[in-house]
């Protein structure tokens, strides 16, 4: 898990989860950030859409499906893996990459929006601006995220939240999507020290 | 995985891991005509002791798309021509601090001896070492497979391969041969008794001395190099008889399924084993193999040296 914080594996400790959101949260919270959208970006119909593997991506593709509804068109969405533009890369072991599929119409000059599941360290979303950088000039980038949990280490925020989800370090943000985990659903899994 | 030595220690799971992250770099690079960041800060050592172009350039290029620093080292006008040791090489590189060292030698087992001697820190990636084996040609040539054959699957069953030639002093049919063993491809070695090797028997293959029974059976045909500088007897009479015996014309092409595809390793010794006719051909995906070699390079790299080296 991408987000799991530092220190939470000793061996004697065990995990209590509690969810915070179910799946209606989460549609309506999915809802509301296409309407927040459709009011902040002035053409909608210059918007491309990028998740963030893995679970930015189902979040992304239903995102566009609620912009596009709202106003009667098909939003582009894509996929952008950052591993290979990753800071903490050599933190831990090399894995296989993830998907990058960007839309046929490129990002150039393009209004990007990115989607993550948890907003965290924000290092995901430096690399994924280093990655965007790659790829081409979209006009704006913004980024929606559908957890953020505090804790930043770089100078980044999300425009779209939404769920502001306070939490301490030794806490773990799980996101389920069913397009990947078969239920809906964001759990707080805290450590505890078993005495 | 911190050394890639053979493909034998390779799983399925492994290989397909391996695809997967090539077909990605192959996507994100455009081709492999974009710079990544990924290795920045590391450094690759080329150590090549046996002549070579295509694959020196081609891990050159790899490592460079990565942005890692490369020192290409080859034992023509270095001090191994004053005569230093493999060992004594291994510890300089070492002392100078080397990531990676892809390692080319005429000895079988040196790039096994070089990774695992306790000379080194580093990873050691094995480009081919005597008549042993060549671990990336046959990840190349796994990924060309799987994209014209069989895109995104994940093993190979079902697939009928022909490995034709010079099986004896060829790595690539080696690695070739257990690595699509792995991915569970029926092989089929053919060639001359003079040009298999003792003990084929028990490889993941079938042996069989006839080209032409074979040719409607075939989804793919590997067409191996007549490796005259490997060779110090008479493996066969004649080029001439050994073309026409093994060789790949059109005639034989045309025996083969339509969808079936023509590979070669190269370089190739056209009017030998490959008319000219047939190595243009549009069947034919050898130009193919070589721009699918470096991006399985670029994947290899990343996942040996990419992330954190205390923990491979």
């Amino acid at each position: 898990m991408r987000d799991s914080s530092p220190g939470a594996s000793a061996s004697s400790s065990r995990t209590i989860s509690r969810v915070v959101a179910d799946p209606e949260d989460i549609s309506r919270a999915l809802r509301r950030l296409a309407h927040q959208v459709v009011e902040n970006v002035k053409d909608v119909t210059n918007i491309v859409i990028l998740g963030i593997p893995t679970r930015g991506v189902p979040i992304a593709e239903r995102l566009a499906k609620n912009i596009g509804d709202i106003e009667n068109i098909i939003i582009p969405v894509g996929s952008l893996d950052v591993t290979l533009f990753r800071d903490d890369l050599r933190m831990r072991p090399s894995k296989a990459l993830e998907q990058t599929r960007l839309p046929v119409e490129g990002i150039d000059g393009k209004t990007v929006i990115l989607v993550d599941d948890v907003l965290f360290s924000g290092r995901t979303i430096r690399a994924a601006l280093d990655a965007i950088n790659e790829y081409g000039r979209p006009a704006v980038v913004q980024l929606a995220v559908l957890v953020d949990r505090g804790h930043r280490e770089l100078p980044i925020r999300a425009d779209y939240v939404g769920k502001n989800l306070p939490t301490s370090l030794n806490e773990n943000v799980s996101v389920q999507i069913s397009e990947i985990d078969s239920v809906d659903q964001v759990e707080i899994q805290s450590m505890t020290e078993q005495l | 995985m911190k050394h890639l030595i053979s493909v034998q220690e390779l799983s399925r799971e492994d290989t397909v891991g391996i695809l997967d992250t090539a077909i990605e770099f192959n996507r994100v690079t455009d081709g492999g005509t974009k710079m990544l960041p990924t290795l920045r800060g590391r450094t690759v050592v080329n150590l090549f002791y046996e002549d070579s172009t295509r694959t020196r350039i081609s891990f050159e290029r790899a490592a460079k798309r990565l942005s890692a620093d490369v020192v290409t080292f080859s034992a023509k006008g270095s001090s191994v021509s004053k005569g230093e040791s493999l060992k004594d090489t291994a510890l300089t590189l070492n002392a100078m601090g080397a990531d990676m060292i892809v390692v080319r030698h005429p000895s079988p087992g040196a790039a096994h001896r070089l990774a695992h001697a306790g000379w080194l820190e580093s990873s050691v990636l094995n480009a081919g070492d005597g008549k042993h084996e060549h671990p990336t040609q046959a990840l190349g040539d796994a990924f060309t497979l799987r994209a014209h054959l069989c895109p995104g699957a994940t093993d190979f069953a079902g697939l009928t391969i022909g490995i034709v030639g010079d099986v004896l002093h060829s790595r690539v049919a080696r690695s070739n041969i257990f690595l699509l063993g792995i991915l569970g491809a029926n092989v089929v070695v053919i060639g001359p008794p003079t040009l298999l090797p003792v003990g084929i028997e028990n490889w993941p293959c079938q042996v069989s001395y006839s080209l032409d029974a074979h040719l409607p059976e075939l989804d793919a045909i590997m067409m191996l190099r007549v490796q005259q500088e490997r060779m110090n007897g008479t493996f066969f009479p004649s080029e001439l008889e050994y073309s026409r015996t093994f060789g790949l014309n059109r005639k034989r092409a045309k025996k083969l399924p339509e969808h079936a595809i023509v590979m070669h390793p190269g370089p190739m010794n056209r009017g030998v084993e490959i008319t000219a006719e047939v190595a243009d051909s549009p069947r034919s995906v050898i130009t193919e193999q070589v721009s699918n070699g470096f991006i399985v390079r670029m994947a290899c790299m990343y996942l040996l040296i990419g992330g954190d080296l205390s923990v491979a």
